[in-house]
């Protein structure tokens, strides 16, 4: 059966390939570039090492923007789910924020700090922060109760309890939060270069996108869903291994 | 949270940051910042001006349009890839690419295929709700209890009289879940098209906006936009809560 | 019952040193009354059953006893200590096991020693000894998932008897394992209580496991719940595990206690 998926994955890719190889033939736009014009564009990018000065700039205020939104997002997700006044206080904030369009920030984000680094850190962080924190506080509140009733009838401390029982218990929703940060962190810094200024990959697509040099620009776009669809499997699947078994255990099954 | 042993509600703190935002814009702590009463009276005057209600209801058009078309298409798709599994091993990979895969970056290519204007918007707003539509309607069909379609074989049902009596019933809440959620990405999905695209809705004022320092029309706008995302998302969350109450108990 | 009768007799006659008291003890949740003014000795070294229908409030008086609830009025005594909250003389054992998933059987089973702040290696070693006696030498670095719901219960087993507590505390402890996984742990918790000078104060909705199990069952009838009866079976308690199912004074208890209760069925 496994034979069968993994066959049937090799098929479905070369049937989406191929008609995008087809339709680049006919053409259907002149600014649709086949399948294998795109590849060996890609190909360029990679031998001439255009891909990694402009990975370098691209991942920049990504990793910094992940990197404080997961500090204070988990620091404030534990608070928020420990405490009632925080969670009265800065729930409603988080709730908006998760269901509003953040991204309509952006233009007051330039007008107030420039249309440098601290922009592009700002634009991941505010697309990554709200599901981190929400999904922090909720694993927290959600601890089951009778692990921690079982912590306190073992003459637990608070500190025990926060540490050896709601902590653990809440890690694997609190990192699947960190994924989805990430994911919607990805989102913002394509955002911020193709809005604030071109640098990096967005400069490759916005640079070609001007001198109509279309397979190029498929390239970088190709390439930047790529990485960010295999890191985030890559995450997924480091999760699996991690929390193993951490989700069942309790009495029903 | 209880004060004197009174339940404050939910989104009652919301107050005090409005009062947070009056006080430091009051005192004058930065440019961008002005005074949330100063805001809403702009918002007040800007509300029936014809720039916004273009700029409103040609962000309306591209999202009814877009989730209207994400709906269509994602609904059947999702349920037929339940039902069958050659489709559903063909197409899953790409509906988990999608989903997780940064979008925006394909807003460059819509531009150049379909030009500067509504139909990259509409195509963005639908690129963004479509993935999950497609997967929760999947997940509903696949979760249907074995037994209740079964027992549709056993009274002689038609396959159009289970579709439609059955499989679309018995999904139901998971489709609405994934309509939310989608509903919710199609709102960014809107915003973002129109801020990269910025000749259209809300992205031209706010063009027009920030080029004249215009703080608290840019604040005013900004209200309107989270309250209608907000307001449109705890509606779906009621309409879903309407139809969970079965959900638990097939 | 003449069986019963004697038992009381006796049990008056040799004033018995009671390790738990409960003393008018009331709780209530809002507007409902779980616990009115309930009162029950508990003697040492013995195994007491609060038996009763759904709802009657014997797990609130459980987790009261352990000091998980604070009762509205009364008060629990703990070898004439009052209880304020869980304390080392008592360990709880729980209905659906609560086990952290994410720690093995060994570390689960010292984990109230580790919360005790006993070190490592020493307390490692007491778990060890307390995985092998309730039989689950081998597992100790198993996860929960891996164990069937039997083992995890012994390893819930285990865990309570590691902080070598004097009161054990068993909220319906084997109603999620199977039926005959149920009927070697009676057998077990027989011998444990003979063989442990513990005082075991265990909750049921089971009759049969009721009279099986206990020197002494307590009947609680709800909304508020009550003490409605003591029943002390006593005559087939030293005839071997295996004979007691098919005592005439098994039986007759048996009877008589669904008949008592039946009306409360809804």
């Amino acid at each position: 059966m496994r034979g069968r998926s993994l066959y049937l994955k090799l098929l479905s890719a070369v049937i989406v390939f191929g008609a995008w190889e087809t339709a680049g033939r006919i053409p259907v736009s002149y600014a649709f570039p086949t399948f294998f014009e795109s590849m060996s564009a890609l190909a360029t990018l990679f031998l001439d090492g255009t891909i990694f000065t402009a990975y370098a700039e691209t991942l920049k205020p990504l990793v910094v923007g992940v990197a404080i939104s997961a500090v204070l997002g988990i620091g404030l997700g534990l608070w928020i789910g420990l405490s009632e006044k925080f969670d009265w206080l800065f729930s409603p904030i988080f709730v908006v924020m998760q269901s509003a369009p953040l991204a309509a920030l952006i233009p007051l984000l330039v007008m107030a700090y420039g249309i440098g680094l601290t922009s592009k850190v700002f634009v991941v962080c505010i697309m990554a922060m709200p599901v981190i924190v929400l999904n922090t506080s909720g694993a927290v509140r959600n601890t089951p109760s009778v692990l921690k009733e079982m912590g306190r009838a073992f003459l637990g401390t608070d500190r025990d309890l926060i540490l050896k029982i709601v902590i653990p218990a809440a890690s694997p929703i609190i990192f699947a939060g960190l994924r989805l940060g990430i994911s919607a962190g990805f989102i913002g810094a394509i955002l911020a270069e193709l809005k604030i200024t071109p640098t990096g990959v967005g400069d490759i697509i916005t640079y070609s996108r001007s001198i109509a040099d279309y397979p190029r620009m498929y390239a970088a776009i190709f390439s930047i869903i790529v990485l960010a669809v295999l890191f985030l499997n890559l995450l997924e699947k480091v999760e699996q291994v991690l929390f193993k078994g951490n989700q069942r255990g309790y009495a029903s099954d | 949270m209880t004060v004197f042993g009174r339940r404050l509600p939910g989104m009652s703190s919301l107050i005090l940051w409005g009062l947070l935002w009056e006080v430091v814009g009051r005192l004058g702590v930065t440019f961008f910042i002005p005074p949330l009463s100063e805001v809403l009276v702009t918002l007040f005057a800007t509300i029936g001006t014809p720039a916004f209600t273009k700029a409103l209801s040609e962000t309306a058009y591209a999202f009814t349009m877009g989730v209207t078309s994400a709906i269509v298409i994602g609904v059947p798709v999702g349920i037929l890839m339940g039902k069958n599994r050659l489709l559903d091993e063909l197409l899953l990979p790409w509906v988990n690419i999608f989903l997780s895969a940064p979008l925006t970056a394909l807003v460059p290519v819509l531009m150049v295929l379909f030009g500067f204007g509504m139909k990259s918007i509409i195509i963005t707003t639908t690129l963004f709700a479509i993935w999950i539509i497609i997967l929760n309607s999947r997940a509903g069909v696949m979760q249907i209890n074995r037994s209740l379609i079964e027992m549709a074989h056993s009274f002689g049902a038609s396959p159009i009289d289970a579709f439609v009596k059955i499989y679309f019933w018995a999904a139901l809440p998971e489709i609405l879940g994934g309509v939310r959620i989608g509903v919710i990405r199609a709102v960014k999905g809107v915003i973002i098209g129109q801020l990269l695209i910025s000749i259209v809705g809300f992205g031209a004022l706010f063009e027009l906006y920030s080029a004249n320092f215009l703080m608290s029309h840019f604040w005013a706008v900004l209200i309107v936009l989270f309250a209608l995302a907000f307001t449109i998302s705890e509606f779906l969350a009621f309409l879903e809560r309407r139809v969970a109450y079965y959900a638990a108990k097939r | 019952m003449p069986q019963t009768r004697d038992a009381a007799a006796l049990h008056q006659a040799h004033d018995v040193d009671y390790a738990v008291t409960a003393h008018k003890v009331s709780k209530n949740y809002g507007d409902v009354e779980a616990l009115k003014d309930l009162s029950l000795e508990f003697p040492r070294g013995q195994l007491t059953t609060l038996l009763g229908p759904s709802g009657c409030g014997k797990t609130t008086l459980l987790k009261i006893i352990a000091g998980l609830l604070a009762p509205n009025s009364g008060e629990i005594q703990v070898d004439r200590k009052t209880v304020t909250g869980p304390g080392p003389d008592r360990a709880f054992v729980f209905q659906d096991f609560a086990l952290l998933p994410w720690a093995s059987v060994i570390r689960n089973v010292a984990f109230g020693l580790e919360l005790r702040g006993v070190a490592k290696s020493e307390r490692e070693g007491i778990a060890e000894k307390y995985i092998q006696d309730v039989g689950l030498g081998g597992f100790e670095n198993s996860f929960p998932h891996e164990l069937s719901g039997g083992m995890r219960q012994r390893v819930g087993l285990a865990r309570a008897l590691a902080v070598d507590a004097r009161v054990l505390l068993m909220d319906e402890p084997f109603s999620a394992v199977d039926e005959q996984t149920r009927r070697k742990f009676q057998e077990d918790l027989l011998s444990l209580v003979q063989h442990e000078n513990k005082t075991f104060i265990f909750v049921t909705h089971s009759i049969e496991e009721a009279v099986y199990v206990s020197d002494q069952i307590a009947i609680l009838l709800p909304r508020p719940s009550r003490v409605s009866e003591i029943i002390r079976p006593s005559g087939f308690r030293n005839r071997g595990s295996e004979n007691i199912r098919r005592d005439p004074e098994y039986l007759d208890i048996v009877d008589r206690i669904w008949s008592s209760l039946r009306s409360y069925v809804e």
